[in-house]
């Protein structure tokens, strides 16, 4: 990425996943979504064409990208359907990611080959009943006993946690206490199918109805002690930072949301008919078009330039906030007005901007809702 | 095995596609050019192939410059190396003179045991260049193929026709054309989309394969494109009212339509 202009490759990248999107998922995800079913077969095929594995070396199976390719194929994704892009993102931004970077070598191994191939997800659970934009409230605990961690607790809206192809969960949990008193966070590796880990059955939401999301409960859980992922008590610094970057890729989803919501509204415009003429010839309908084009393309700006800086290795949180926030915004304001403009067509689930409209909302709330945003962005303005 | 996979660069099917005015060859400004579709099918054919049994895929198009665009999706999938014969002599070549051309640039590839090429692309649609170059190489040729299997010097291929499978088999070197059911092609990988910056496009102009100018092209055309026009659109259909006489009435229209 050099500026704003996207190098040849990241380009090509950026172009196929368009393709794809049309041609795989555009034509069967409205049927998934009614059904609130998972699409194995399109994550499948993700998985064959290495999108989990984008920013992953190729030394454990990725495609020797970055993050901003993680990034662009999330946004083209999104422009269609977000719960397929959310559960890449979960799997790569959450899971992989976090494996790949404070991951044991063997850990990496064990996991990132598979990961990348799409052939197991990853889910990452830190939200809990109690506790979400107040991370640090958790109340999971893992205690030490004969060379195993032994779990209790439970973990709320996790994604990607109870499929046939989920991998693990990473939990974060209280380890124990610190010299100063306060609680010791770390984050452990539980793979599917460890006793006493149960998840309960799918949420009923509003949106994203073809990914997979669940409550999980932890009873006696024990896996062995090497599971830990990273140092013990640095859990905390480990899932900010993760939280971090997922920020960055949220806001692509949401920039692809808001970007979608413009294409079909001007491919809509352009042939619907009212009092005698087609609907784009009014000027009310090309102002709220061009005002969801600028949104969509400053968001797009926003996230470009933090995933910049995160590149250059270079602080990037006040920026990865502003890309969230704005970008969800953006998204929530175009489902918003794109339902407007396909009036009762717009309210009905087989048309993309019904999807877009419920899909939206959770963009201001997930991963650091707005108002945790402006929370970080005041703090690094020192206030 | 050494396989050559042809490709070309066509209008997009989804973009309005138009002739010139003046000399009724494709007018390529007027449309997004993309690889086309069927011969996305037969370099992920010589991939499948090239996996099983080892060997090298070489990408071989024949177009103006903006047809490296083909090349690169080629590369970008998995093919090593391409070919790419760029003249401005050759605008307007038909089906004989591009299989002359193609046929020697083929010449100009090392060793190759198997040609793919798509039955047909989807602009011109003269199906024909796969049987003429196979005649000019001296190779057999196995042409509208669902299904390539090779063992050993033997190549054995399914055409589906109306009437039932044709299994047809031929020793290597040999040219099959494939069908658009053969395969689902893949889609490039990032990792792809990087390694197709390294690999090597050669470049050649019909004086590079010792050809004369003079004999491709339009100039070295068998044929000439005339005119064209868009298809009419449909008109609306003519209603019928059903008054116990609706069946002579449905027979006495497709009489005059002499279609019975």
């Amino acid at each position: 990425m050099r500026g704003f202009q996207l190098d040849e490759e990241y380009e090509a990248l950026r172009k196929t996943v368009e393709e794809f999107a049309h041609a795989e998922v555009a034509p069967v995800i409205g049927d998934f979504y009614e059904r609130e079913e998972f699409p194995y077969d399109i994550v499948a095929k993700m998985g064959r064409m290495g999108l989990f594995g984008l920013p992953v070396p190729e030394e454990y199976g990725g495609m020797g990208g970055d993050y901003f390719a993680l990034c662009l194929a999330l946004e083209e994704l999104a422009k269609v359907d977000s719960s397929v892009a959310i559960t890449l993102e979960a799997s790569v931004s959450l899971a992989a990611m976090p494996l790949y970077r404070f991951g044991t070598e063997e850990q990496r191994r064990h996991w990132l080959p598979a990961l990348c191939r799409g052939e197991l997800l990853g889910a990452f659970g830190l939200t809990e009943p109690g506790g979400g934009s107040d991370a640090g409230a958790l109340r999971t605990t893992a205690r030490l006993e004969d060379g195993h961690w032994v779990i209790n607790g439970s973990k709320s809206f996790i994604t990607n946690s109870g499929t046939d192809i989920t991998g693990f969960v990473t939990v974060a949990a209280i380890t124990g206490e610190q010299p100063d008193g306060r609680k010791e966070i770390s984050t452990i590796i539980v793979p599917a199918g460890t006793p006493g880990f149960s998840v309960s059955k799918k949420y009923s939401k509003v949106g994203w109805n073809a990914s997979d999301t669940h409550e999980l409960s932890f009873v006696d859980c024990r896996v062995p002690e090497a599971n830990l992922l990273g140092e013990r008590g640095r859990g905390y610094a480990q899932f900010l930072q993760t939280l971090d970057e997922g920020r960055i890729a949220i806001a692509a989803i949401g920039v692809g949301l808001a970007q979608g919501c413009v294409d079909e509204c001007v491919r809509y415009v352009g042939e619907r008919e009212a009092f005698g003429h087609r609907i784009g010839e009014y000027q009310a309908i090309q102002f709220k078009i061009a005002d969801m084009e600028t949104r969509a393309h400053t968001a797009r700006l926003a996230y470009y330039h933090a995933a910049a800086g995160m590149l250059r290795g270079e602080p990037f949180k006040k920026e990865a906030a502003i890309a969230k926030l704005v970008s969800s915004e953006a998204a929530m304001d175009n489902a918003r007005q794109a339902t407007q403009i396909f009036g009762g067509y717009g309210f009905m689930n087989e048309f993309p901007v019904g999807r877009f409209y419920r899909d939206a909302k959770i963009l201001e709330i997930g991963e650091g809702t707005s108002e945790v945003q402006r929370m970080l962005i005041a703090r690094e303005l020192g206030l | 095995m050494n396989i050559v996979v042809l490709v070309k660069l066509v209008p997009d099917t989804y973009s309005e596609r138009k002739l010139s005015d003046t000399d009724h060859t494709l007018d390529r400004d007027s449309a997004d050019a993309v690889l086309d579709e069927i011969n996305e099918r037969a370099v992920e054919e010589a991939l499948q192939l090239k996996e099983a049994h080892g060997g090298e895929v070489t990408a071989l198009c024949v177009g103006p410059d903006r047809a490296v665009d083909a090349v690169r999706k080629a590369l970008q999938m998995g093919a090593d190396k391409a070919v790419h014969v760029s003249d401005a002599a050759l605008h307007g070549s038909d089906v004989i003179t591009t299989a002359k051309v193609l046929a020697k640039a083929v010449g100009t590839i090392d060793g190759v045991d198997l040609v793919i090429a798509g039955n047909e692309a989807s602009d011109g649609r003269a199906g024909a260049v796969p049987a003429i170059l196979a005649e000019l190489l001296g190779l057999p040729q196995l042409t509208h193929a669902n299904k390539v299997t090779v063992e050993g010097d033997t190549i054995t291929v399914e055409r589906a026709t109306d009437d039932g499978v044709l299994h047809l088999q031929a020793t290597l070197p040999a040219l099959v054309s494939v069908s658009e059911k053969i395969n689902e092609p893949r889609y490039p990988s990032f990792k792809g989309i990087m390694a197709a910056k390294k690999k090597p496009i050669t470049t050649l102009t019909v004086a590079d394969l010792g050809l004369d100018p003079a004999g491709v092209g339009l100039s070295g055309a068998w044929t000439a494109v005339l005119e064209a026009a868009p298809k009419p659109p449909r008109t609306a259909g003519e209603r019928v009212e059903d008054n116990g006489d609706g069946g002579t009435k449905i027979a006495e229209y497709l009489v005059g339509q002499k279609l019975i």
